[in-house]
């Protein structure tokens, strides 16, 4: 949802002689990326009463996942962590107007949210290619709630971390992110083999790229600090959702 | 730094598409919202009339849809009431009342996102063109009506609207949640962050508060369907088992199992009762708004006013248990959503005790605007009265498949929030197009339809009490319910009149909106904002000035003052007051 912070500067931070003062000092974009975080929280939130719900009706729920995995699973959580701090470190920087260290840590949280994104695509394989489906899996043929409520809550995850690479990537570097898209997106449709779901599952950066097009082209600017701490906000936040989907879908399912 | 109205991120559009297709001023936007709204109250009155005559006449041969199967009933049902309470409900008075005159209450030039609100009000066309489409695909629109309970919604095989047509409507609905989540967040950051110098919270009018606390209950709430309603998609589409236990569906074993029906009945009623008061929220604001502006006088209690309206908001979150007790629940739960549910009685009498004393002792204007709102506080009560009795999980089990619940949400629910938006168009008609509306059609407009309503809808009670069944196609095969068949004789002969008035409305809107007298910029001599300004409001609503707001917005009939009223951008009136 990047499109509320694309756009009109009317009442954010000036305008004091005006208008009253907005409410804990926030200017505009900022108070909207609380609010759709807010209501993002209860997207996931009913997600997550999904998982809880099925779980705790289904005594016979699998817990599949072996040291691999969870060592795997950490290695994403580590690279999430990670991104939150050169995300922080990202957001220091454009306030303090160096916009060389800004690009530099927007990059470095780029790239290890698209770590986090690869190791779940390559775990999302694995366990596709064990037999795990949205309607069933090789564990607990009784219960076909685990593929599906797994697939769901990480896939809409993996779908907001996805798009908070894509929304970093237009703050950095703006215009010439396109091009960077645009080739990962091909690279990747060539490359991953077309039995594999990723091969069609790509193309969100197809629709990340006509979104991101449309909104440099439409409204061209600079983008600020406060574009950058908006920015920051929405990736702690995905960050945050990790730190309940973590424990939940992967400690509490181990088998070791 | 420079003024927002300077800043301000679009200037006035030239050209027709940008001025009044892919407008980004709110005012506009708001218009258009009210016009989609109009449309489809339009859509849904023809459905529930089709069902009123299928009802009394069950054999009749009707023109445009023919016989009426049991199935196409319960189409037309589902419809009705998704139309209903999506696209007029939720659409007119916030998107359409809200979006226009929000900003100008509070002295702002526009909403805080306007690209936010042209993609939303666009998203909802979408979600209506959708929601329409499922009509005239292969096997009609769906059958599980507005609540869309599992498995009857979640397994492509279980009826003939349960193929494509489902999945529009699902998809229209889901549609519809991201519309709604972007149009509230924008609601709110607009009131956070715009207000003009003066216009603090407890300043604003009591609009203000209702479209605000109902973005939040929108912000909070649609996010939850969004998810229940991708879930549901997936059940039907890609196999899975969230909601659908093991089924048998002809004779044939879906594939489904293990999953609960009751997980889609807590996340959809975690969104379907916040969206009762989105729908009557507004309603309430206007009521106050027009109450106090016609009794010239103050609004009685404008802080509990306005504490009510958030305990209304806070409770609602915490009652969507009160739509299962049938479902199967603890007898402790059940009675602890039992009790929370009877919480709201309490805010909601402060409100219309209020109401009451605004216009005791008041000189009240009986203007059009003024009979609606107080048709509203009616409807209120009377419809109001019967949620005490649905909130006693052992009254409820008896009453809840009977027409007394539909009686029950069609006063409160649907009739009350259609009067507080029948207020709001007599009230905010002359500033929006600048002419008056017929005060005499407008008279004769809310008789009928006040009479009528209650015509339909109270008899429903009784019929409820004795027994008559809800969602029925036909009554005429049970012997008993062959004896209530005058009650639904009577309903359908006061819809067909109460449907019929509703064309004085639309005449008497298009004809004032075209050859109506000319409107003065403050006609109703009320003191908010809107009415500072010129009729219609210029593009950034105050002609290049901020407005600075001195008083509170109910202030009538102030001791020592020139006239009867003082507006809000009036010098401050004296601390003794």
């Amino acid at each position: 949802m990047a499109d509320v912070v694309l756009d009109h500067t009317a009442a954010s931070h000036g305008a004091a002689g005006q208008y009253e003062a907005p409410l804990f000092g926030a200017y505009s974009k900022k108070v909207g990326m609380w609010l759709f975080l807010a209501s993002d929280s209860l997207t996931f939130g009913a997600l997550l009463v999904a998982f809880s719900y099925n779980r705790l009706s289904n005594p016979a729920w699998p817990t599949p996942f072996r040291v691999e995995s969870i060592t795997n699973a950490s290695i994403m959580t580590a690279c999430l962590l990670s991104s939150s701090l050169t995300m922080v470190l990202a957001v220091f920087a454009a306030q303090r107007h160096d916009r060389a260290w800004t690009r530099n840590w927007l990059l470095a949280t780029m790239v290890f949210g698209t770590a986090f994104i690869v190791l779940h695509g390559m775990e999302w394989s694995h366990l596709i290619h064990e037999g795990m489906t949205p309607f069933g899996n090789p564990w607990a043929p009784t219960v076909p709630q685990f593929g599906g409520t797994f697939f769901t809550l990480t896939g809409m995850h993996m779908l907001h971390v996805t798009i908070g690479v894509i929304y970093l990537g237009v703050i950095a570097l703006r215009k010439w992110f396109l091009p960077i898209l645009g080739a990962i997106w091909l690279v990747g449709f060539f490359v991953i083999p077309s039995d594999n779901v990723f091969h069609y599952g790509i193309h969100v950066l197809l629709v990340g790229l006509i979104v991101a097009t449309v909104i440099l082209f439409l409204k061209p600017k600079d983008y600020d600090a406060h574009d950058v701490e908006v920015s920051g906000l929405y990736w702690h936040f995905v960050d945050l959702v990790w730190m309940f989907i973590f424990p939940l879908v992967y400690l509490m399912s181990t088998k070791i | 730094m420079a003024t927002s109205a300077t800043t301000h991120a679009h200037a006035a559009p030239q050209g027709f598409i940008r001025k009044y297709i892919f407008s980004l001023d709110h005012k506009v936007i708001g218009i258009q919202y009210f016009f989609l709204a109009l449309t489809a109250v339009w859509v849904g009155m023809f459905l529930s009339l089709l069902m009123r005559l299928h009802l009394y006449w069950p054999n009749a041969v009707l023109p445009l849809v023919g016989e009426i199967k049991p199935e196409t009933y319960l189409s037309l049902l589902t419809m009705h009431g998704t139309i209903m309470i999506f696209f007029v409900l939720t659409t007119a008075p916030q998107g359409g009342f809200g979006n226009y005159f929000l900003p100008i209450q509070i002295g702002a030039p526009d909403m805080a996102f306007p690209v936010l609100n042209m993609l939303s009000f666009w998203t909802t066309f979408v979600a209506f063109v959708v929601m329409l489409s499922a009509f005239f695909v292969t096997g009609g629109a769906p059958l599980h009506g507005w609540t869309g309970y599992p498995p009857l919604s979640a397994v492509q095989q279980a009826g003939p609207g349960e193929g494509l047509g489902a999945d529009l409507w699902i998809g229209s609905i889901a549609i519809f949640c991201i519309a709604s989540l972007m149009g509230a967040l924008n609601f709110l950051t607009t009131t956070l962050d715009m207000r003009a110098k003066g216009m603090t919270l407890m300043r604003m009018p009591l609009t203000c508060w209702s479209w605000f606390i109902t973005a939040i209950l929108g912000l909070l709430a649609f996010g939850v369907l969004l998810s229940a309603g991708i879930l549901l998609l997936m059940d039907r589409n890609l196999g899975t088992s969230f909601y659908v236990p093991l089924v048998v569906v002809n004779g044939q074993i879906m594939g489904h199992k293990g999953g609960s029906p009751l997980l889609w009945q807590h996340l959809f009623w975690f969104f379907g009762h916040p969206e009762v008061y989105i729908a009557i929220l507004p309603g309430m604001g206007v009521t106050s708004q027009i109450l106090s502006t016609f009794s010239r006088k103050p609004i009685f209690g404008y802080k509990a006013m306005v504490y009510a309206m958030l305990a209304i908001g806070f409770l609602g979150f915490m009652v969507w248990g009160h739509h299962m007790f049938m479902s199967g629940m603890s007898p402790y739960s059940a009675f602890a959503f039992s009790i929370l549910t009877m919480c709201i009685g309490v805010p909601s009498a402060i409100k219309t005790f209020n109401w009451l004393g605004t216009m005791l002792h008041g000189r009240i204007r009986f203007k059009t605007p003024m009979l609606y709102a107080i048709g509203f506080v009616s409807l209120f009560v009377s419809g109001g009265l019967s949620g005490p009795f649905l909130a006693q999980p052992v009254l409820d089990i008896q009453l809840h498949d009977t027409y007394f619940v539909v009686g029950h949400f069609h006063l409160i629910m649907g009739v009350a929030a259609i009067f507080g938006m029948f207020a709001a168009t007599y009230y905010w008609v002359p500033k929006m197009f600048g002419r008056m509306m017929n005060e005499f059609w407008g008279r004769v407009h809310f008789f009928i339809t006040l009479i009528g309503t209650y015509a339909i809808f109270m008899p429903m009670h009784y019929l409820g009490i004795a027994g008559g069944t809800r969602r029925y196609s036909q009554y005429t095969e049970v012997a008993y319910m062959q004896k209530l068949m005058p009650i639904h004789g009577f309903m359908t002969y006061a819809a067909i009149i109460t449907i019929a008035a509703q064309f004085i409305f639309v005449i008497n809107l298009f004809w004032s909106i075209f050859k109506g007298p000319k409107a003065s910029d403050n006609p109703w001599e009320a003191t908010t904002l809107e009415w500072t300004t010129a009729t219609p409001p210029p593009h950034d609503n105050f002609g290049g000035v901020t407005p600075v707001v001195h008083n509170g917005p109910y202030e009538y009939g102030v001791p020592g003052a020139a006239r009867d009223y003082v507006m809000q951008t009036d010098p401050a009136i004296g601390a003794a007051h």
